[in-house]
């Protein structure tokens, strides 16, 4: 008899629940349509009229073929490719996210080094930290004038609280005897912090990037949206005014694939920096 | 002359948490030569630690000082090496960084090859070789991370070496390698070794004194034991020496009754607790006699 190994039989179990899952979908759409029920919901958004159906699965591959076949074609203002549109979202979302690690992480390691700073901070931080990131965005269009730096300035201010306060956690939590080795060893206190501290408290700090950069391809999206111009937020609401929701679905996936990919290098470094005790 | 390490009226005081104070030991007056293996034994929580503490500069006495060749110790020091309880390892390095992170501090001004030869070299010594000095310390096992702990404080030469319980959580039989590589190790080297320990036996392997502590609160150092044993020593053959079960009894009586009979006792501030030297010589007595009668007594008592 035939058998297979956990990860086969896994990987078996998802390929046969996607196909069950697109089958029951593209059986779902012409039903759907047929029965011109509709509910409260659907009759409110638009999703009952006649142009904008949901799409079927075989709908939205086809999309995805065209698209992804020419990702970077730009014909004017609102119509460019997908590529492009990712593009401008992971800059937007790399540029604000690295600005704040280059604030986050000195912070963090400040504040876990420093007991009077880790109080002093602390009332801020609690205050701050629970602000939605979208909140902010007014007061930044109007005092940074430029939509763009608004949106990355959106994605800088909701990165920076989870490496803050992971740094801040790590750092602090550096077992004495560590610290001990270094100064028995007359280390200076940048070699301490590079050598001893930064190594010891890097799986910490490295899951707040990733909780960071998670959160912030969230917001990108939201951001986007409200900033317009361009962008896979900008993108997904475009394509929901040109009612084409098979773009709407395909772009919905798109945005999944590349959180995805963030977060799995954030996987690769965190199995980098990991030790065991 | 003053000795090469001297511990001047140390008195170490904590809050008790009750708002009052709680003293671990107080005038504490010693000295140990160079050279010297001296071995501190005492009961659990009577101050072992904190006097090593204060001794590698890592913590600071309530009052009183410690001198070290003519320099007050302030703060920790590469001329002070410590192997800590716990091996204090660190586990993202493998093995050989552990040791040449170490050799790099003392020695900024050598070459990549020239540390990674001389951490090799001290490594090799402890029985650490080949394959094994790429792991890191989660793949060794306790008595080799122990190993690994003992020759990154050689590597580097210290002028005395501050030892906690460094076998405290090691097999009989690997915590006998080690005791044999420490003493070798010792023996080339003429280090100043200062350690603690829970174990009699090991004390009198190791040791050319043994000072006892007493029980604390208020704990003193009480008594300097000499151990009248010749070198080189070997662990079956020292129990046939005719000191050895004298020594052996003076302290297991120290440790089991005197202890806490002394302890407890508030000193005159200002006043130097110095311990009491103890010579139990068998071979002496007959030469002798007033010099061995006090320690012999107590032996006894
Ligand atoms: N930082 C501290 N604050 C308050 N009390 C302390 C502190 N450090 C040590 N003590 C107290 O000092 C006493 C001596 O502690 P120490 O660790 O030196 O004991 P020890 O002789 O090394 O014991 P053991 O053999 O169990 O290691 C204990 O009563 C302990 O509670
Ligand atoms: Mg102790």
């Amino acid at each position: 008899m035939l058998t297979l190994s956990l990860n086969q039989r896994a990987a078996l179990l998802s390929v046969l629940l996607l196909v069950v899952g697109l089958l029951a979908w593209e059986a779902a759409i012409p039903a759907q349509k047929a029965v011109g029920e509709l509910t409260e919901y659907e009759i409110l958004t638009g999703a009952g009229a006649p142009k904008a159906g949901v799409p079927p699965p075989s709908q939205v591959i086809a999309k995805a073929w065209e698209q992804l076949s020419d990702p970077f074609y730009d014909a004017g203002p609102n119509d460019k490719g997908i590529g492009i549109q990712i593009g401008y979202s992971i800059y937007r979302v790399l540029t604000g996210y690295f600005l704040a690690a280059l604030v986050a992480i000195p912070l963090g390691f400040l504040i876990g080094m420093s007991p009077v700073a880790y109080k002093a901070l602390n009332p801020f931080i609690q205050v701050l930290r629970p602000i939605s990131p979208l909140a902010w965005m007014p007061l930044a269009l109007f005092i940074i004038g430029d939509s763009e730096a608004s949106a990355i300035f959106v994605i800088f201010i909701c990165s920076i609280w989870p490496m803050l306060i992971n740094t801040a956690f790590g750092v602090a939590g550096v077992r004495e005897d560590w610290i001990n080795v270094a100064r028995t060893h007359e280390l200076g206190a940048l070699k301490t912090a590079f050598t001893v501290i930064l190594p010891a408290a890097a799986p910490t700090i490295v899951t707040g990037m990733r909780i960071s950069i998670g959160i912030a391809w969230l917001v990108i999206v939201a951001a986007e949206m409200l900033v317009g111009g361009t962008g896979i937020g900008y993108y997904v609401w475009n394509e929901w005014n040109n009612l084409d929701l098979t773009s709407v679905v395909f772009s919905i996936l798109m945005i999944g694939v590349v959180g995805m990919l963030l977060d799995a290098m954030f996987g690769l470094l965190q199995r980098r920096v990991t030790y065991v005790e | 002359m003053k000795p090469f390490l001297s511990i001047e009226n140390l008195t170490q005081r904590f809050p008790d948490g009750a708002g009052g104070e709680l003293t671990v030991f107080e005038e504490a007056t010693f000295g140990v030569e160079k050279g010297e293996f001296v071995v501190i034994l005492g009961h659990s929580g009577c101050g072992k630690s904190t006097i090593m503490n204060i001794l590698a500069g890592l913590a600071e006495p309530t009052s009183g000082g410690v001198i070290m060749d003519g320099q007050e110790v302030k703060g920790p020091s590469l001329d002070r090496g410590v192997v800590f309880q716990n091996y204090s390892l660190l586990p993202w390095l493998s093995t050989l960084k552990n040791v040449s992170f170490g050799v790099a501090a003392r020695h900024p001004e050598w070459t990549k090859a020239e540390v990674e030869a001389h951490s090799t070299k001290f490594l090799a010594m402890v029985g650490l070789e080949g394959d094994v000095i790429r792991r890191k310390p989660s793949q060794l096992s306790g008595g080799m991370r122990q190993r690994v702990s003992i020759a990154r404080a050689f590597a580097n030469h210290p002028k005395l070496l501050l030892l906690d319980e460094p076998f405290g959580a090691l097999d009989a039989l690997t915590r006998g390698t080690i005791q044999d590589e420490l003493l070798k190790i010792w023996g080339q080297m003429e280090q100043t070794v200062f350690m603690i320990t829970h174990d009699i036996d090991e004390a009198i392997l190791l040791a050319d004194r043994i000072l006892l502590m007493t029980n604390g609160p208020q704990a003193r150092v009480a008594e300097s034991v000499e151990i009248t044993i010749p070198r080189p020593r070997n662990r079956t053959e020292i129990v046939e020496h005719p000191n050895y079960y004298a020594i052996r009894n003076h302290l297991v009586q120290f440790l089991g009754k005197r202890s806490k009979e002394l302890s407890g006792k508030p000193s005159a501030p200002g006043q130097a607790n110095t311990p009491a030297t103890v010579r139990i010589d068998k071979a002496q007595t007959t030469e002798d006699p007033e010099d061995t009668q006090p320690a012999l007594r107590a032996v006894n008592s």
